[in-house]
C-alpha cells in the first residue's frame, strides 16, 4: 500500500504551497498521474479520507488525469501505446524502449481560497 | 516549521520570517498554545484576500522529497566510494540468506555493511550481527517499503568506511518497494525457483527497476517443474537489460560467479 506513502506525499506538497500563498485551504487539486506511474487509483481512494484529514486537503475535490503510456521503440523508432510495461514494439517486436509518458506522478495545479 | 523546537507547519515558522513568531519562539520557548495561535491569528489580519479563488500551478513530483533525499544518498555514497545494492523481493524468496552467505564467504575479502528493513523484529538484523557485519535494521511499522529518508537516517548511524559494500535489504514485497528510490547504486531483485516463472509480468515494476536479478535456490530444481529459461525470457521482456545469476544460497552453487561481480563491482565503483 504505497499509495498511503504517496497519498501524504501529496498533502506535503498541498500544505506547503497553501501556506506559500498565504491561503487557507484547497478547494480542488489537480493531479496527473500515468498509467504505468505503479498507482492503483482504487487504493489511493481508499487512503485518501485519512490521509487528508485535518489537512488543507480535507474537503478538496481531487480531479486526476491520467496520462496513457506511450513508448519509442530503441530499434525502429516506432511509437506506441502501452498498456504494460512489457508490451513489446507492434512493429518489430522488440523489447528495447524507451517510455516517453506513463511514469508521471505529479500535482499540477491547486485551487485555494 | 520553527527550527528550535519543531512546531507548526513549514510555513508558519521561520521560513516565512515573520519577526514576531521567532520572537515568540526564541523568548518563551514552552510550546505555549496561546501563544502559537496568536502568532496565526497576526497573520491572518494581514491577508485581506482569503475568500478568492486562487490557482497554483504547482506542477511538482509526489515522489520529489524522496528523490531528492535519494539524490543525496548516492552523492554520499560515491563520494565515499561505497557500493550500495538495494535488494528486493517478495518474503521468503532467500534475500537474507543469500546476504549471509555473501557476508559469510567475502567479509575476510570485502568490507561490508547493513541495512535491514522489516515491518517489525530485529531478527535480521540479529542474524547479520551474528557475523559480527555493523547492521541497523529500520522497522517500518505498518510501511511497506523503505524510503530514502530512512536509508538517510540509517547511514548516520552506521558510520560505513570508504570503499565498502553497502547491501540494504529492503521490506519484502514485490510492488511498493519499486518505486522509491533509496540511492543504490544497484537494484537487486531475488526470486527463487519456488515461485512462478510469470512473476516478472505479474510485477513487472520491479524487474523492469532492477538491474541485477538474481534466481536463488537452484537447488531445488531437480523437484520442481520449473523452467529457468521461461523466467528469464518474462524477465527480459519486461527488462532486456536484467543480467542474471542463478545461484543456491544453501548449497553455494552459482555463488562464485556473484562474488566476482560484487569484487569487480566494488573495484570499479
Amino acid at each position: 500500500m504505497h499509495e498511503l506513502s504517496v497519498a501524504l506525499g501529496i498533502v506535503k506538497i498541498a500544505e506547503t504551497e497553501t501556506a506559500k500563498a498565504k491561503a487557507k485551504k484547497v478547494e480542488l487539486i489537480e493531479l496527473e498521474i500515468g498509467t504505468l506511474a505503479g498507482i492503483e487509483f482504487e487504493s489511493l481512494d481508499f487512503v485518501w479520507p485519512s490521509a487528508v484529514k485535518d489537512t488543507v486537503l480535507e474537503n478538496a475535490i481531487k480531479k486526476i488525469d491520467i496520462i496513457k503510456a506511450k513508448a519509442k521503440c530503441i530499434d525502429c523508432d516506432t511509437v506506441f501505446n502501452l498498456s504494460q510495461l512489457y508490451d513489446s514494439c507492434p512493429t518489430c517486436k522488440s523489447n528495447f524502449k524507451g517510455i516517453l509518458q506513463g511514469k508521471e506522478l505529479r500535482v499540477k495545479a491547486l485551487e485555494v481560497i | 516549521m520553527c527550527g528550535t523546537c519543531g512546531c507548526g507547519s513549514e510555513v508558519n515558522g521561520v521560513s516565512i520570517q515573520n519577526p514576531r513568531e521567532i520572537k515568540i519562539h526564541d523568548h518563551n520557548h514552552n510550546h505555549n498554545h496561546d501563544h502559537h495561535h496568536e502568532a496565526h491569528s497576526h497573520n491572518h489580519k494581514h491577508a485581506h484576500n482569503h475568500h478568492h479563488k486562487t490557482v497554483l500551478e504547482v506542477e511538482q513530483d509526489i515522489l520529489q522529497h524522496n528523490d531528492v533525499m535519494a539524490a543525496r544518498n548516492r552523492g554520499y555514497f560515491e563520494a565515499k566510494n561505497i557500493f550500495t545494492l538495494n535488494l528486493v523481493s517478495s518474503p521468503g524468496s532467500g534475500k537474507t540468506a543469500l546476504l549471509e552467505r555473501t557476508l559469510q564467504d567475502l567479509k575476510q575479502e570485502l568490507p561490508f555493511f547493513v541495512i535491514e528493513g522489516d515491518q517489525q523484529t530485529l531478527n535480521d538484523a540479529n542474524r547479520i550481527d551474528a557475523l559480527n557485519i555493523p547492521v541497523i535494521q529500520i522497522n517500518t511499522g505498518k510501511g511497506c517499503h523503505l524510503e530514502s529518508d530512512m536509508v538517510y537516517g540509517a547511514v548516520k548511524k552506521l558510520d560505513i568506511q570508504n570503499n565498502s559494500i553497502l547491501m540494504i535489504e529492503n521490506v519484502g514485497n514485490l510492488v511498493c518497494p519499486s518505486m522509491f528510490d533509496l540511492g543504490e547504486s544497484k537494484r537487486v531483485v531475488i526470486i527463487s525457483t519456488t515461485e512462478g516463472e510469470d512473476k516478472p509480468i505479474k510485477y513487472p515494476d520491479m524487474f523492469f527497476s532492477s538491474d541485477i536479478c538474481i534466481i536463488n535456490k537452484i537447488d531445488l530444481l531437480p523437484y520442481l517443474n520449473f523452467d529457468i529459461e521461461k523466467l528469464k525470457d518474462y524477465a527480459k521482456q519486461v527488462n532486456p537489460k536484467l543480467e542474471f545469476f542463478e545461484v543456491s544460497a544453501t548449497t553455494g552453487e552459482g555463488m562464485n560467479k556473484w562474488y566476482n561481480w560484487l569484487k569487480n563491482s566494488l573495484q570499479t565503483a
